[in-house]
């Protein structure tokens, strides 16, 4: 595979501002923030998959949301084709680098132009459906708004041929349906469906199979996977389950509290982890192919609030190894391998 | 629609809807054939003897006659054009009002939001019906005055129910995804945020059609109705004025009982449908002390529920 960086994210922090109550105005208590993402860098190769893994409230959504421009970042920047996201998606783009001409295109033009080659598969499919729209409805949909001058035969083909490769076939049985027909599984396939009638480049499957049922979810994660093989599409997969990253993901990313704390090719995290954090997920993860016996490292305590991030490393609270220099470092990232790195003291 | 039709076919078994249709058809029926039904026209000259004058019902006069020597009967089926008309009209103008404001403040947010909700809520808190009477005694007269009066008042709680309902509705996965596909505001708001909030709209311009037609009876009543058309606010004012010491019970009473029949007729469909699209409504606004009262100043009716969780973006 070739290694064009299609996707860079430097540096990047999201925060939001938590609501204050009414008592802690009056006390002029200080403002506080969530750090949903406090300091991601990573770049994601033209054809790759990339797991982004962590548990709940690690900022995963967040990360996605910001690499297709739906958020502005607080600070750092994304770049898509080498051009600014938030910049992209507000219509905001100057003179195009590539000489692409980006930059001439009106703000509305600019702004379809990214969302034709950027998608996102939201969560939960029983939410991301307008209930009030039948299936044909909802995949014609990017399609009329992008208005390709397609004919009507030729958006009929599309559309069935979306809904035929994320395997509802045949096309026509389904898109009278409305989404409540439908169970959860068909839901999220024609979520990925609607998300590729544009035959985006980049697609971002936030947690695409939590909300279904272990059956079914191998069946899309092995669409997602073939999808990549018949389209060349990158994928930026986030999910908090080492096991379904596992199967099919190039490399993986693992957040801790807003940050990567460890990032490399999957095979080898999954084989080797080097920070505490990924030794105590693989750990207790059912992995396909557990060559050794670990031992299982159960994490004491919870996850920190996002407001109050611990200082030092901001895992050392839950560190079964860790000193009292992990309290006052922030530690940064130690190259393990060519492309894996982690970020702990102690390695 | 798929939604559509369950709607309709819960609507369909809810026995009060079904009295309520029936006695809103034999309304609409007698202000579309009022010149069929009715046995004389309200506005041809009659030439009068002094016993003609308030007249029981007798032969030819099934309801008697009036002070002027009129068929009441004939006024009461004409009246129902007026009632009709100004509350269909007055409900739909201000569904469209409300529907506007509503949309627009919830979606945008903002500044613009704020000063639009702050004039809705200073709107909501006057007293409708002085001010009615100051502006039309101001203006004047005329059927369209009052539907134009009536809409601007009357407008502000579908403004409020529709922002609430589209501070949350916003937030959904949904509009979230058309955002990501690159759908344009316009396109959001028709085509995924109105449809969710169209039938809790339409249940709630159905009940605005009754308290327009109360409000036109009260300005008729107060002698403020279009004074070239006969309307039953204004049967019941001559009445009042005129009638009432002469005992003519024939000619009061009518034109009371039509008003409250189609108002009851309009919140007995209005409730069935909000229940319906909005079932954590439970409270039934007829045995509600509240709307009794408010139904009787003339006040658009407060539904109990107030909106949904707003989500702040
Ligand atoms: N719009 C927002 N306003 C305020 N706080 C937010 C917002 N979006 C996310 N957060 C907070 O930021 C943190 C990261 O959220 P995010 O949704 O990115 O996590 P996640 O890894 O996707 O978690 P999950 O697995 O639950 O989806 C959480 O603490 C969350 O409460
Ligand atoms: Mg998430």
């Amino acid at each position: 595979m070739e290694k064009i960086p299609i996707l860079r994210i430097e540096d990047l922090y999201k925060q939001f501002p938590v609501t204050r109550k009414f008592i802690d105005r009056i006390k002029r208590s200080p403002k506080q923030v969530v750090h949903a993402v406090d300091g991601v860098s990573f770049t994601v190769a033209q054809g790759e998959i990339l797991a982004l893994v962590g548990e709940s409230g690690s900022g995963k959504t967040t990360v996605g949301m910001n690499v297709l421009g739906l958020q502005v970042p607080t600070k750092g920047r994304i770049l898509f084709d080498g051009h600014d996201v938030s910049d992209w998606a507000t219509g905001r783009l100057r003179s195009g680098k590539n000489g692409d001409g980006l930059g001439r295109l009106s703000r509305r033009k600019q702004i379809l132009s990214l969302r034709r080659r950027a998608q996102m598969v939201f969560q939960d499919p029983y939410e991301s459906l307008n209930p009030r729209q039948t299936i044909w409805e909802i995949v014609v949909e990017p399609l009329e708004i992008h208005n390709l001058g397609l004919r009507a035969n030729e958006k009929e083909a599309r559309v069935r041929a979306a809904l035929e490769d994320c395997g509802l076939a045949p096309a026509d049985h389904f898109w009278s349906r409305y989404p409540d027909e439908l169970s959860g599984g068909q839901r999220q396939r024609v979520v990925v469906a609607g998300a590729l009638v544009l035959e985006p480049e980049l697609l971002v499957a936030d947690e695409p199979v939590s909300m279904l049922d272990v059956s079914i979810r191998a069946d899309i994660l092995t669409l997602l996977q073939s999808l990549r093989k018949a389209r060349d599409i990158t994928i930026i997969y986030t999910t908090h389950d080492l096991a379904t990253a596992g199967y099919f993901t190039d490399r993986m990313a693992v957040m801790y509290l807003g940050r990567v704390v460890e990032l490399g090719p999957t095979v080898e995290v999954l084989k080797e982890p080097r920070h505490p954090y990924t030794q105590a997920l693989v750990s207790v993860a059912p992995v396909p192919n557990p060559r050794k016996r670990r031992q299982r490292v159960i994490l004491q305590g919870e996850v920190p609030n996002p407001i109050d991030i611990p200082s030092g490393c901001r895992f050392h609270p839950r560190c079964p190894i860790a000193t009292d220099e992990c309290k006052k470092t922030d530690p940064p990232y130690v190259e393990i391998s060519a492309e894996h790195e982690a970020a702990c003291l102690k390695i | 629609m798929e939604s559509q039709n369950r709607i309709w076919t819960t609507f369909r078994k809810k026995p009060m809807a079904l009295v309520g249709m029936g006695m809103l058809a034999v309304a609409l029926i007698m202000a579309l054939f009022a010149p069929l039904l009715a046995p004389y026209d309200p506005n041809e000259r009659v030439d009068v003897v002094p016993s003609d004058i308030l007249a029981p019902p007798g032969e030819g006069h099934l309801l008697g006659r009036d002070d002027a020597g009129k068929d009441v009967l004939s006024s009461l089926i004409y009246g129902a054009r007026v009632s009709l008309i100004v509350g269909f009209v007055s409900s739909f103008f201000s569904m469209f009002i409300g529907t506007t404001v509503g949309l627009t403040a919830g979606y945008y947010g903002g500044r613009v939001s704020n000063a639009l909700m702050r004039f809705t809520d200073f709107l909501m808190v006057i007293p409708d019906l002085p001010l009615m009477l100051v502006i039309i005694s101001v203006w004047g007269r005329g059927l369209w005055k009052i539907i134009l009066v009536i809409s601007i008042l009357y407008w502000t709680y579908t403004a409020r129910l529709v922002r609430s309902q589209v501070l949350s509705i916003k937030e959904r996965q949904f509009v979230l995804r058309a955002r990501a596909l690159g759908a344009s505001n316009y396109r959001i708001i028709v085509r995924h945020i109105l449809p969710q909030v169209m039938p809790l709209i339409i249940a709630q311009a159905v009940l605005d059609i009754s308290s327009s037609i109360i409000a036109e009876s009260t300005l008729s009543f107060l002698g403020l109705g279009d004074p070239t058309l006969i309307s039953w606010g204004m049967m019941l004012n001559f009445a009042f004025e005129r009638a009432i010491s002469r005992k003519a019970w024939w000619f009061l009473l009518p034109p009371g009982i039509a008003i409250v029949w189609v108002s009851l007729a309009i919140i007995l469909i209005g409730n069935a449908l909000e229940e319906i699209v909005n079932p954590r409504l439970k409270t039934h606004h007829l045995f509600n002390p509240r709307n009794m009262i408010s139904l009787m100043l003339a006040k658009p009716l407060l539904v109990e529920s107030e909106s949904p969780p707003e989500v702040t973006p």
